[in-house]
């Protein structure tokens, strides 16, 4: 079953993700790049939250001035090989400075969570039985790294030199 | 050489173990082959014809005695007693069993190695003029800016998933033996006005079905800002690199289509936005790590010059092997001394676990335990006093490994091809063994001098035939093998890549083929004239006529 983590917990997704022709529901939405940008007064209008999923061929360029309204960007892996969602994250929080929820949805394995962690993501729709206990273990393989990305954890390079 | 230190240790301990993890999801059926195969290739495990195969970095070609000594021990113990070094500075061992690699790959780690990307859609080994520290042409030493690739490289949280596989090597002699212009990132040394060294970066150079000689991105680059610099570049890459068509996504393609002047806009505006962040090299690092590759303790030598004459002078053969695969070393007394791995018969880079403990021991007694592999697919002792070259060479010559053939026609770079390799359309080893049995005659190939011949059983160019002086590609016709010749290639700083001679010839062929372009070099070649000199002045025609005949160059023209 999907879940979605944040903060390693599992967590009631308040947002529901809305389809190119759906109804708007009352309460938080996802919507496409493509909805936000053909409805986005209306959107704005309506009580709830908003965020805008984005695929893997939409950098957060396209919505660079929409990001102070925005309570979620979801980036898309519409298959775990295509990493330019890692590039994605990364820029919405250090180009863009984005404070939001940054969420991992499409194809993302376990294996992917320790990387999505330091580009920036958290929050994660993740498949697993036991979805606490396996982000618990992938996101804690490794107790180093060797370089600094958009984590504030410190590269190899930094704690030699701070010894 | 470099040694780990507590965080390179961890990182590295924490790879094993994830790893481990990884097979007994696929083992349990949790992680399908398609969703497993990234994650093993991340460690280095390929799926081949008949087994797994694992390749094992070794950071630009830089290797102690008692890694070789590792080396040795897994072939035994793992595979079927050998192993392969490979153009990328690498060592593949060919029959792995899936369950045991695990423990491969902590044996490894006990000396300090690892197969932590030597494949994949990420950043592979970084390769280096296999002479680095030592050569007399040398500028400055790239291995403390190999190393610091190596650590930014390793489990980049952004760039694991990149479209397609991505290559750096360095250099920094001006005689370019890493291949740079053939990298996806090439780094090239320069020195500045106050003698500090920095880097011209080249992009967008590789080989494959696509062969491209890279562009000049930049002129100079500060080594403080290499790591922001080479993170804008795949960065770029990550974003624009295309990902409809594998065999259109490495950086070459798309800094091609779009162009080396708008790929730089690009690249220059991500630049500006992160070379002041946490990416800026300090100093203290550059020192850190360059430490380790402070020079052994030479001993203040007189230079041999005149013994080594009386001996050349006694003994023919040695003299033959001193002239084709001992190099100048930059400290006087010592020599750079090639060990070939291209004796008459045998595989190109194979090397069975006897010779790889072997060359260890030689390393201990006569080089400071520092052994290198080249991308030519040989071995290098690095620091052999010159009057021990004697003595060393006797060693080799009982371990078959002083073949005087370094650079020579029959140093055939060679991939797997068919024996091994799922992408091959032809066997390339019988074909390199041929030619090596073929050319048996020392003394011709002194007088044929310089000339590189490179074998590919495929298109995917592993055997790097476009660069070759002369080039050989497998291909399939209607079920045969057939092999197509190229001229004029080159990997070195005057890169260029092959022309097509004519019609694929069958493997009975391609020895008297060979036959009839050195003849023909010979017979037109000027003073001093290396082949891809002669190649260059005189052009494919004479080539032509010469394995086609004059009928045949008119139908192949």
């Amino acid at each position: 079953m999907t879940a979605l983590l944040k903060a390693g917990r599992v967590s009631a997704d308040t947002f529901t993700t809305v389809g190119a022709d759906d109804e708007l529901p009352a309460g938080d939405i996802i919507v496409s790049l493509e909805r936000w940008r053909a409805e986005r007064e209306a959107l704005q209008q309506r009580p709830g939250k908003l965020g805008v999923r984005l695929k893997s061929d939409e950098p957060p360029a396209m919505i660079a001035d929409d990001l102070d309204i925005l309570a979620v960007v979801a980036v898309e892996f519409p298959v775990f090989r295509d990493g330019r969602g890692y590039s994605h994250a990364r820029l919405l929080r250090e180009q863009y400075g984005f404070r939001g929820e940054v969420r991992a949805v499409g194809e993302v394995l376990l294996e992917q969570l320790h990387f999505m962690v330091r580009a920036g993501f958290d929050a994660f729709e993740i498949d697993s039985d036991d979805p606490e206990r396996d982000f618990a273990v992938a996101a804690g393989e490794f107790s180093v790294w060797y370089q600094p990305a958009a984590d504030e954890r410190p590269s190899a390079l930094e704690l030699r030199l701070r010894s | 050489m470099y040694r780990y230190d507590e965080f390179d240790e961890r990182l590295v301990a924490e790879r094993v173990e994830q790893f481990r993890r990884q097979v007994g999801r696929r083992l349990r059926g949790e992680l399908s082959e398609d969703q497993f195969k990234p994650l093993r290739l991340m460690n280095g495990l390929y799926m081949q014809l008949h087994a797994y195969m694992l390749r094992v970095n070794v950071p630009y070609g830089t290797l102690s005695s008692r890694q070789m000594r590792a080396f040795a021990q897994i072939a035994r113990k793992y595979d079927r007693g050998f192993g392969h070094f490979t153009t990328r500075q690498n060592i593949q061992y060919n029959w792995i069993k899936l369950e045991e690699t695990p423990d491969i790959l902590a044996a490894l780690a006990e000396v300090e190695v690892t197969a932590i990307q030597s494949s994949g859609n990420c950043v592979r080994n970084i390769t280096a003029d296999q002479y680095a520290g030592r050569a007399k042409d040398e500028l400055a030493d790239p291995r403390v800016y190999c190393e610091l690739l190596r650590q930014y490289s390793f489990l980049h949280p952004e760039f694991s998933y990149l479209p397609r596989k991505f290559k750096i090597a360095v250099t920094g002699s001006p005689h370019d033996r890493a291949a740079v212009a053939l990298h996806d990132i090439g780094l090239r040394m320069h020195l500045n006005a106050a003698g500090q060294p920095g880097f011209e970066v080249l992009v967008g150079g590789g080989q494959g079905r696509t062969p491209f000689i890279a562009h000049t991105i930049r002129d100079w680059l500060e080594p403080a800002d290499l790591l922001s610099y080479v993170e804008a570049i795949l960065r770029i890459y990550n974003l624009h690199g295309r990902r409809d068509n594998i065999h259109k996504a490495r950086i070459k393609i798309i800094v091609n289509q779009m162009g080396i002047d708008r790929y730089r806009e690009l690249v220059d505006a991500e630049w500006e936005r992160i070379r002041d962040s946490r990416l800026k090299v300090p100093q203290a690092e550059i020192d850190r790590i360059d430490a380790y590759f402070a020079p052994p303790d030479y001993e203040s030598l007189p230079d041999a010059s005149v013994e080594l004459d009386a001996l050349q002078t006694n003994n023919p053969q040695f003299a033959r092997w001193y002239a084709s695969n001992v190099i100048e070393h930059k400290v006087p007394g010592y020599s750079i001394v090639n060990l070939s791995l291209k004796p008459p018969g045998r595989p190109p880079g194979d090397l069975d676990a006897d010779r790889m403990e072997a060359v260890a021991d030689l390393a201990d007694r006569y080089s400071f335990g520092e052994i290198r592999v080249t991308h030519r697919q040989n071995l290098v002792l690095t620091d052999v006093r010159q009057s021990d070259l004697f003595e060393v060479w006797e060693a080799l010559v009982r371990l078959d490994l002083a073949t005087p053939n370094i650079g020579k026609l029959t140093d055939i770079i060679c991939c797997p091809g068919l024996d091994y390799c799922s992408l091959a359309n032809a066997r390339s080893i019988p074909v390199a063994e041929d030619l090596s049995r073929h050319f048996l005659d020392v003394d011709k190939l002194a007088v044929v001098g310089d000339l590189t011949l490179n074998i590919s059983g495929c298109m995917n160019a592993c055997g790097h035939h476009h660069v070759g002086n002369i080039g050989i590609l497998g291909v399939d016709k209607r079920g045969q093998e057939y092999f197509q010749l190229t001229l004029g290639g080159s990997s070195d700083e005057s890169a260029s890549l092959g022309d097509r001679l004519g019609r694929a010839l069958p493997q009975a062929d391609v020895p008297a083929a060979i036959d009839a372009i050195v003849e023909t070099y010979l017979a037109v070649r000027e003073d001093g004239e290396r082949f891809l000199d002669t190649y260059r002045r005189v052009g494919i025609d004479p080539f032509k006529q010469a394995v086609y005949g004059h009928a045949a160059v008119r139908a192949v023209a």
